[in-house]
């Protein structure tokens, strides 16, 4: 195959953009948030992330001895342990951080074929296998800075949360999820080096406070809205999750329909469900459906008319 | 190919229901929770399937093969409400945890299958053999699922604590996508082991249902399986299904079910 990729007379364009630059770029953004928690929740939260992440490598590293093929250059590792790791609760043992990170790498992405193959968000599916395998330990948020529920249960409670508290980060949750602040700033990081763009997000956001909105039953008040946004893992799946770039829809209106349906899910397990997050189920939910959408939003090739009916006259 | 050892090894190892002609799904990711379900669920269709086996072998004669899957359906119905009562009547327990799946076994692929493909044109004894081996094979998946799923899913073995107190189930393995997991990866491990052995020279050609199914090709005139028939095309490109056992009774190949409806 490598013989083919040579062929090269015409100026092809080309493009300075590398897998590794890419993962480098969310890695680096990744960091206020890491850096957050590990300040928010004490060192135990340093050595989840570098479990979580060694496990992930070590796992793509065996992987790859077995294929002879080694991929773990690229990074894509690294981003999955440390996105997985700041899906965790700091209290939760660390040889199930571990065994989530050899799911995520091994299950979801490995056998499915690797990089670009995987069907659905490597670390997300972790997350959900540890959440359904270990339901007491993902959801033990009790840790020395905190105690009690975390403000999104609190709120689905009735009770009073402190939004200041929720957009700076200083509030139970897992390692990477609290601060508002700090994944902003990662995303914009990411926004301006052109590595995502609002398209998903946006829709995403937007939609899920409508639905808040409507059928929360506070309605458009600010500080619900606010704390509902700043709440649970909303911005960092959002941001960093739902713009994955192998389980996006890659056309644009299905984007949006992506990011839509994706509030809407979220918004609906909010509201309705029994627990008070679901931003992880509708975010492979969505995943899965992404072929349908790239299905039915293809756009119209050059010189077609629209509908695919054959070409222009 | 016919002989009873052959017929047990085919079903336990080289067309083993479950790990490689995949059937019966529905009970092997229903009931797997644990070990002695798997065995439970196991052994009931292996009595059930041996069983209809040998009545349908014994009845092949008799039946017409237009009405023969209604007919296989009542055999294997009546044997299914003799076992559930008899379970319902010694091992309450096991007929509890199973519950639904036991009346499902009526619909259970493999029975049907076996009937159809292989008691409807064999002899009664590599039938019962046949019935057995399947039965075994299926038995030994089931079990082996759920010993893995129990053991993982709750750190039990046939509800004995193997693993010491520290350990905390997966609980995923006792739950349905567990169920996913743990037959995939037996799967794999069999075709590995499989593979491996294929190289060190051992064959694991499918022998069961006996071809390549290519019978226009096929050196074997007398196989019961055959349903291609070579004066057809003098005839005008008829290709008709013969009923074989007539041949093997000795009268003339007399036109099936097809020529019968024209």
């Amino acid at each position: 195959m490598s013989e083919l990729f040579k062929v090269s007379s015409n100026p092809h364009i080309r493009s300075k953009v590398s897998t590794n630059g890419l993962m480098m770029a969310v890695v680096l953004a990744l960091m206020p948030a890491a850096g957050f928690g590990i300040y928010n929740f004490g060192p135990r939260a340093l050595a989840v992330i570098v479990v979580t992440i060694g496990s992930t490598i070590l796992t793509e590293y065996f992987f790859g001895l077995y294929k002879k093929k080694l991929t773990i250059t690229d990074l894509s590792a690294v981003v999955t342990g440390l996105l997985l790791a700041l899906n965790l609760p700091v209290s939760i043992p660390l040889w199930m951080a571990a065994l989530g990170g050899v799911f995520a790498i091994l299950v979801v992405k490995m056998l499915f074929g690797g990089l670009g193959q995987n069907f659905m968000n490597p670390a997300l599916a972790a997350r959900c296998f540890l959440l359904i395998s270990f339901p007491t330990a993902m959801t033990a948020f009790d840790c020395d800075a905190y105690t009690g529920a975390t403000p999104l249960a609190a709120l689905k409670a009735g009770e009073q949360v402190n939004v200041l508290d929720m957009v700076i980060g200083r509030t139970a949750g897992t390692i990477g999820e609290t601060s508002l602040i700090a994944i902003l700033i990662g995303a914009c990081v990411l926004i301006l080096l052109g590595v995502i763009d609002l398209r998903i997000p946006g829709s995403y956001i937007v939609t899920f406070l409508l639905f808040v909105g409507i059928f929360g039953g506070h309605g458009f008040h600010p500080a619900y809205l606010a704390a509902q946004l700043s709440g649970g893992g909303l911005m960092l799946g959002a941001f960093f999750m739902a713009t994955d770039y192998v389980t996006r829809p890659i056309t644009i209106k299905g984007q949006y329909v992506f990011g839509i349906f994706l509030g809407l899910m979220t918004g609906i397990f909010r509201v309705f469900g029994p627990g008070a997050e679901g931003v992880s189920y509708a975010i492979i939910l969505g995943n899965l459906l992404v072929p349908l959408i790239e299905k039915y939003t293809k756009p119209t090739a050059f010189g077609y008319r629209k509908g695919g009916k054959g070409r222009e006259k | 190919m016919n002989n009873a050892g052959e017929r047990l090894y085919n079903g336990l190892v080289k067309e083993n229901p479950t790990f490689v002609l995949m059937l019966g799904m529905c009970p092997t990711l229903a009931v797997t929770t644990s070990a002695m379900n798997g065995l439970g669920m196991g052994l009931t269709t292996m009595v059930v399937l041996t069983l209809s086996n040998l009545i349908i072998s014994l009845l092949r004669n008799i039946i017409p093969s237009r009405v023969r899957i209604p007919a296989f359906i009542v055999i294997i119905a009546s044997f299914v409400t003799a076992v559930q009562l008899l379970l319902e009547a010694y091992i309450p327990d096991l007929n509890k945890s199973l519950g639904v799946y036991i009346p499902l076994i009526v619909v259970n692929c493999i029975i049907l299958g076996r009937a159809e493909s292989y008691a409807y044109s064999n002899p009664v004894i590599p039938s019962i053999f046949d019935g057995l081996g399947m039965g075994l094979g299926f038995t030994f998946a089931l079990t082996c699922i759920g010993a893995v799923r129990e053991l993982l899913g709750a750190g039990e073995l046939f509800g004995f604590g193997l693993l010491p107190e520290s350990f905390e189930p997966i609980r995923i393995f006792g739950q349905a996508p567990g169920a996913f997991f743990v037959l995939a990866a037996l799967v794999a491990l069999q075709n590995y082991i499989k593979n491996a052995r294929k190289k060190a020279g051992k064959s694991y050609e499918k022998i069961g249902s006996g071809c390549s199914e290519d019978c226009m090709n096929c050196s074997e005139k007398n196989c019961a399986k055959r349903f291609y028939d070579e004066k057809a095309p003098q005839r005008g490109m008829k290709e008709i299904k013969t009923s074989n056992r007539q041949k093997e009774d000795g009268k003339t190949a007399r036109p099936d079910a097809y020529e019968e409806d024209r």
